[in-house]
């Protein structure tokens, strides 16, 4: 398989800040690449390094063979680049927008009908209505085609699915991986964890610096130690509860539950016990599988302590 | 070249689809013309006046001696005929001229009467106006003194005055000329800069940049659509200017109309040059509206003539471009001269034009930040 990115030891400040410290990955041909990080973490600077909008201070990075500093004229025609901020003329309608995008790129919207005609098909009855008017859904849609109308080689999404409805955001996910077949490398940035199980591999970052890089299942797995998830009415009792557990490991709320890590085998008798003593009703204490969150929060953990 | 088309549709589009936009482009201008068509009065100090003594007597020496030693005038120069009136004004230093006729001293001893013309430059309405009335005190107060040192109350100067280029002393005649001046560096500088601050705030520019559009086929592409509107607009206030108020164009049309494309080029690379240095659009438009809008305003010679301002104002009004477009335009619509009396104003305009497009090509930036 053919490496498209290639990054080693990125670093970027601004001011006092260190935006991103040392960063090295390589991402693969038609791979969907996920970052995945709180805000803040430093993803929308490596975007733009990777877009070439901005000069790293340190390190190298190459996208398509070409340096992005040096050959960033060439880069420019084979990259499709989504901001944060969806990036649509407010005041001009969905076609226009759309066909806007095509003559720019000096393509039209005839001759990449069917790169984007999944996604554009659910925009299209809409086309005459200006583009500031529409959803958070459609507007990401259209976005998403108007990066994708010159058939570019390498795809890079900021944050595409923050400030969209949960239908939405399936629906997106399911179009990103029809575009594999297109042979289009996606890079993609999200807060969301759920979302970081969709992608071929995913690195996690955080205050500007790569805590691990893998397949989702294997950082999954990178979670080594026993997890039980703990329930009862009273969650922020019960988290203050836990907290105070002599054999407390670590504890993070988790949806509807708590995630609880000890250091003793067996717990489940001991921990619901001491509950009770403190006053929490009903608790419930079972072995759960963990998460990429769970693994996340651990690494972001052992990297803060 | 499609690319470059397709940008400047969109422009035209976003123009056409904000009304604001088409209010300040087509509405401000048609209003201000009818505002300004009213004068504001301004004072008189040091204006230039130039003397035609046909007569060489003691009464014409005491009497220049009196109009020159108030704080009003000061004398430019003495003139020999009356040919030389018409170059004298259009040198631009002199406001008015005052004609003494041949044998002004006897006739006045003789008769009892003779007369002064004042002659003043018309295409400045409110100074021609005060330095009339000026002028009119002083031989005044001379008559009186004569009369009373000749114990007799026979003796009078009698003041002609007589304008010239305007004639009928319109005073809109001067803000046509100081509107357009005004609506252009507006339109020009203030809309292009705002348009292309917008790209950044909406962070469409990210995308843009990113594409292989060529910065100079984006900002060529921003500013097409300007420069034809602001055509247009000349075009709209000269007809109503000369359709309202029956202003001809008394120059060359095809100079003027030149001159003023070389007057919007300035404003829109000005305009450029803002937004290259301004991260939002409130940003671009305060400064548009302090660094440029007011200067023009107060400090160009529109309102306020630049001889009665104190001498650091003169100093700084150097460095504002509307101030030889004002004397450009006002020279050919009103006084119809030609590019050779203009061609030291259409030199520093043409030198600013290149030093603002250089600064704003090279400050461009191909990436952000």
């Amino acid at each position: 398989m053919q490496t498209v990115v290639e990054s080693t030891g990125i670093c970027k400040s601004f001011g006092e800040t260190r935006a991103l410290k040392n960063i090295s990955f390589t991402v693969d041909e038609s791979d969907i690449f996920g970052f995945i990080g709180p805000d803040g973490a430093g993803k929308t600077t490596l975007f733009r390094i990777l877009t070439t909008l901005m000069l790293p201070e340190e390190g190298t990075m190459t996208v398509l063979g070409l340096d992005t500093v040096k050959g960033f004229k060439e880069l420019r025609k084979n990259i499709g680049y989504m901001p944060g901020r969806f990036s649509l003329y407010q005041d001009l309608t969905v076609e226009e927008n759309l066909k806007f995008y095509a003559t720019v790129f000096g393509t039209s919207i005839k001759e990449n009908y069917d790169l984007i005609s999944d996604i554009y098909s659910h925009i299209e009855p809409f086309k005459d209505k200006l583009a500031g008017k529409l959803s958070g859904g459609m507007k990401q849609k259209l976005a998403l085609s108007c990066a994708l109308i010159h058939k570019p080689k390498i795809l890079v999404l900021d944050e595409p699915t923050t400030g969209v409805d949960a239908v939405s955001r399936a629906e997106f996910w399911i179009m990103l991986k029809k575009l594999r077949d297109h042979k289009i490398t996606i890079i993609v940035s999200t807060p969301y964890m759920d979302e970081a199980m969709r992608c071929d591999k995913v690195a996690l970052i955080q205050n500007g610096t790569i805590l691990a890089i893998n397949q989702p299942i294997k950082i999954k797995e990178g979670f080594s130690r026993k997890l039980y998830s703990v329930k009862a009415d009273e969650k922020y009792k019960l988290l203050l509860a836990l907290k105070k557990y002599p054999k407390t490991s670590s504890v993070w709320p988790f949806g509807d539950s708590v995630h609880l890590t000890v250091n003793e085998e067996d717990p489940e008798e001991s921990v619901k016990s001491f509950l009770e003593k403190e006053g929490v009703k009903y608790p419930e204490i079972n072995l759960t599988e963990a998460g990429i969150e769970d693994r996340f929060l651990e690494l972001m953990k052992s990297e803060n302590g | 070249m499609k690319r470059f088309l397709g940008f400047v549709k969109k422009e035209f589009l976003h123009i056409f689809r904000d009304y604001r936009t088409l209010i300040i482009l087509f509405g401000i201008p048609v209003a201000q013309i009818l505002i300004f068509g009213f004068a504001v009065s301004t004072e008189i100090k040091n204006a230039g006046i130039a003397f035609l003594d046909l007569s060489h007597d003691e009464i014409t020496q005491k009497l220049t001696n009196k109009i020159v030693s108030s704080d009003f005038f000061r004398k430019t120069e003495d003139l020999l005929s009356y040919n030389d009136i018409d170059r004298a004004f259009k040198k631009g230093m002199t406001k008015a001229v005052i004609v003494y006729e041949r044998d002004l001293g006897s006739k006045l001893m003789k008769e009892g009467k003779a007369s002064v013309s004042i002659i003043t430059d018309g295409s400045e309405p409110n100074v021609a106006t005060l330095i009339t009335n000026y002028t009119f005190a002083i031989i005044n107060d001379f008559n009186r003194d004569m009369n009373r040192t000749a114990g007799n109350n026979s003796i009078l100067i009698q003041p002609e005055v007589k304008m010239l280029y305007n004639p009928e002393l319109k005073s809109h005649f001067m803000f046509v000329p100081g509107v357009i001046t005004l609506i252009l560096i507006l339109i020009c500088a203030l809309m292009t800069s705002v348009t292309i601050t917008r790209e950044k705030e909406f962070g469409t520019m990210e995308v843009l940049l990113v594409s292989p559009l060529k910065p100079i086929q984006i900002i060529l592409g921003k500013v097409a659509p300007y420069f034809l509107l602001s055509f247009l607009n000349v075009i709209v206030i000269l007809v109503m200017s000369w359709l309202v108020f029956g202003l001809p164009v008394k120059g060359s049309l095809a100079l003027l109309l030149v001159l003023t494309m070389l007057y919007i080029l300035m404003s829109l690379s000005l305009g450029i040059l803002i937004s290259t240095v301004s991260k939002t659009m409130q940003q671009a438009m305060f400064i548009s509206f302090i660094g440029l809008m007011l200067p023009t305003i107060l400090l160009s010679g529109f309102i306020y003539p630049i001889e009665n301002m104190p001498k650091i104002y003169d100093y700084v009004s150097m460095i504002v471009p509307p101030r030889y477009f004002i004397i450009i335009i006002k020279s050919i619509m009103i006084k119809g001269t030609g590019i050779l009396f203009i061609w030291k104003e259409t030199l520093i305009l043409l030198l600013m034009t290149a030093l603002f497009i250089g600064v704003s090509v090279r400050k461009f930036k191909v990436r952000l930040q």
